[in-house]
């Protein structure tokens, strides 16, 4: 199952079938019990959702330049009022590090129970994370990564070498299928320089190799509309035939399509990557080349909330055996087609 | 108030047309090194009209902006807001609440949101006594602020057909896009070469202290020059929208950058006084045909980027030394009188378009 908690109601939902599916497994058993001597390590769940201990959540992301990093912020923010007991102290993290490093340090200053945060750059923000950390204050670290493991108390983020998997596979299945001997693929990458642009372009290149493909033309954009146009416009002068094309970024995406658009084309098919409910509803239309997506979801923010709390308030996720949060979460990249765009529209992001 | 220069017949070298090749000599020779290099290395694609118009399409948005900057560094000055002006007047042409105006109400409204915004640009910088480089990189700044507020920092997607058909449009096989980038520029051209407004802004830029003695009003003057970049902002975050279906507080990321290198490769002086508008239009195009080169031999970003910095370097090297070529042709000429070495405070004040005009004729 996914970690992504979309809502409190659905949170509820999942937390009630689990207990309820546990509850029937242990209906099922024949094992007395009870004496302890066997030492079996079991749970059939609490409630994660009742109120607890009031907890200060402080938050910073990086000041949204695109549709994704917009929605992380609005879905902390929006999962945090979910929380009777939680009080949300977000803060500006400005357009580069060292304006998130001062934000930082003021936050520290107002002494939270709990720290979320989506650095800049992981790296960068270490140390600044590291003094949170031994003053006492955990940190959960959002999607980019630290680099070093003292400087977060939780890891949660996505899986960009697995983004890349998911979207080889979709396009290897569909192209060995359809019988396409030597098939022309290119890649539309985000800032080139990123290393989770490396790692998408590294599982892409990884899951392809298993068909016998690989990338024969590879443009970089930089997330935003206009960047995805202007490299689209030009990849589709390189390459007068095209089978597939991955989109590594939904946001850019919207450009990506209006080149195509611009130009004609229509012979290949696309898959993009994210998540956005725009490109959700192209899917599901079927008025586009776009025929699925493999997601990256700013759901994970609300995630990141939730236990956040549960760590402020030193409880466990209910459905674990483990008294505590765990160390590091890694969400799955899964395909979005027309079977399941349904199930997923609500996820979606608006760009 | 329109005043045609006074023509006189001249043989075709020494024609405005000739000029305007031996000025730009060391930047059409990148092109065609440029061009041979794409059609020695992809025959199959760089030399199709299909890849052609693809390139003048992408240089179209950033060659308005780039004919904005032109007048600004002519006049002495430098617009580092561009960029920002582009995202705000895209931002805000594209709210649900304009596109409810139609096309004609998006484009008005882009237009509007440029020119004010540089028109403030330009009171700040003439009234307000700030150096343009504070002022605009101030506005650069504000206008991007303001441009993720209206959006809520989300990708406003275009509803309107008729905005979007814009970059989907070919007239007679061209792009609309490319005329309209065509239009700007020969008005840019005749404003700047065949106007009074044209003399004043070189004036202003080469001397300004002169310029103020010979009667012109050079702080209104740089106001309308600003104001002039602002409009040309809004003209190119129309074609931007268009092209990208969306309006969004990252468009136009460091046109500001690719404005002022594309200008300054193309001749014009940051010192301000010189500068034409067919070598700002060369220097867009050196940068959009690389760009495309890159990506029809599948290279990387990175080098890319370090193949822009030495043209850039390049470029002005040999520009620097065809400007002194003409320099020197133009002091050779009999009947002609002899021109005065720049002095320090008036780098290269005297000419922007033609050796004939000998002074800027200022308004009489």
């Amino acid at each position: 199952m996914t970690l992504h908690i979309p809502s409190r109601r659905r949170f509820l939902g999942s937390v009630a079938l689990g207990g309820a599916a546990l509850g029937l497994v242990a209906c099922t058993s024949n094992e007395t019990g009870g004496d302890g001597s066997e030492n079996t390590q079991v749970s059939v769940g609490g409630d994660n959702a009742s109120p607890g201990a009031p907890v200060t959540i402080g938050f910073s992301a990086p000041a949204a330049d695109h549709g994704w990093i917009a929605a992380i912020t609005r879905n902390a923010q929006a999962q945090a009022e979910l929380y009777e007991e939680v009080t949300f102290l977000p803060v500006e993290a400005g357009e580069d590090v060292t304006a998130q490093r001062a934000a930082l340090e003021a936050l520290i200053q107002q002494e939270p129970d709990v720290i979320v945060v989506l650095p800049h750059d992981g790296a960068q923000l270490t140390a600044t994370a590291q003094q949170a950390m031994e003053a006492g204050i955990p940190v959960v670290n959002l999607d980019r990564i630290f680099s070093s493991p003292l400087a977060y108390r939780l890891w949660i983020g996505g899986d960009n070498y697995g983004m890349g998997v998911a979207a080889g596979h979709y396009i290897g299945t569909r192209l060995r299928e359809a019988g396409i001997e030597d098939p022309v693929i290119a890649e539309i990458t985000g800032i080139s320089n990123l290393p989770l642009t490396q790692e998408r372009s590294q599982g892409f290149a990884d899951a392809l190799s298993t068909y016998g493909f690989r990338v024969t033309n590879q443009v970089s954009a930089e997330f935003t509309v206009d960047s995805g146009q202007e490299a689209t416009a030009n990849l589709l002068q390189a390459a007068p035939h095209i089978d597939a094309i991955w989109n590594h970024d939904d946001d850019q995406g919207i450009g990506v399509l209006a080149a195509i658009e611009q130009a004609g084309r229509d012979e290949f098919f696309m898959v993009g990557g994210a998540g956005s409910r725009d490109m959700m509803e192209h899917i599901q239309a079927q008025d586009s080349v776009i025929e699925a997506t493999v997601t990256y979801s700013p759901s994970m923010a609300s995630s990141a909330i939730s236990l956040a709390r549960l760590i402020a308030q030193n409880r466990g996720m209910s459905d674990l055996v483990e008294l505590g949060v765990p160390k590091s979460i890694t969400l799955a990249s899964e395909t979005i087609t027309r079977d399941n765009v349904e199930d997923y529209l609500p996820l979606g992001f608006a760009s | 108030m329109i005043k045609l220069a006074q023509r006189q017949s001249v043989p075709w070298w020494r024609t405005e047309a000739a000029d305007a090749v031996r000025r730009n000599s060391g930047l059409i020779g990148v092109l065609l090194i440029l061009a041979l290099v794409g059609v020695v290395t992809r025959p199959e694609q760089f030399p199709t009209w299909s890849n052609v118009s693809t390139v003048l399409t992408l240089a179209s948005a950033i060659g308005v902006i780039t004919i904005g900057m032109t007048f600004v560094m002519i006049g002495g000055g430098i617009d580092l807001s561009v960029g920002g002006l582009v995202a705000l007047a895209g931002v805000w042409c594209t709210t649900l609440e304009t596109q409810s105006y139609g096309p004609a109400g998006m484009i008005f409204c882009a237009l509007t949101v440029g020119l004010g915004a540089g028109l403030i640009n330009g009171i700040l910088i003439a009234y307000g006594r700030l150096v343009p480089f504070i002022a605009t990189l101030a506005m650069l700044v504000a206008a991007r602020g303001l441009a993720a507020q209206i959006s809520d920092r989300r990708t406003q997607i275009v509803e309107v057909d008729a905005i979007n058909d814009i970059a989907a449009t070919d007239v007679f096989g061209i792009p609309l896009l490319v005329l309209i980038l065509v239009a700007v520029a020969v008005l840019a051209w005749i404003l700047l070469n065949r106007t009074t407004f044209g003399r004043r802004t070189v004036a202003v830029g080469g001397n300004p202290e002169a310029a103020r003695l010979a009667g012109i009003n050079v702080r209104f003057h740089t106001v309308l020059l600003y104001a002039l970049s602002g409009l040309c902002c809004g003209i190119a975050a129309v074609m931007v929208v268009a092209q990208a279906n969306a309006g969004s507080s990252g468009q136009g990321n460091l046109y500001e950058l690719d404005a002022i290198a594309a200008a300054i490769i193309g001749g014009t002086a940051l010192s301000g006084g010189r500068g034409t508008i067919v070598g700002s239009l060369l220097g867009v195009l050196v940068f959009t045909v690389i760009t495309n080169l890159f990506i029809l031999n599948n290279l990387p970003t990175e080098v890319q980027n370090i193949i822009k910095g030495a043209i850039i370097v390049g470029a002005v090297l040999i520009q620097q030394i065809r400007w002194r070529d003409v320099r020197l042709a133009a002091r050779r000429r009999p009947g002609e009188p002899p021109i005065a070495e720049p002095s320090p405070s008036q780098p290269t004040g005297d000419r922007h378009d033609s050796p004939h005009s000998v002074t800027p004729q200022i308004s009489r």
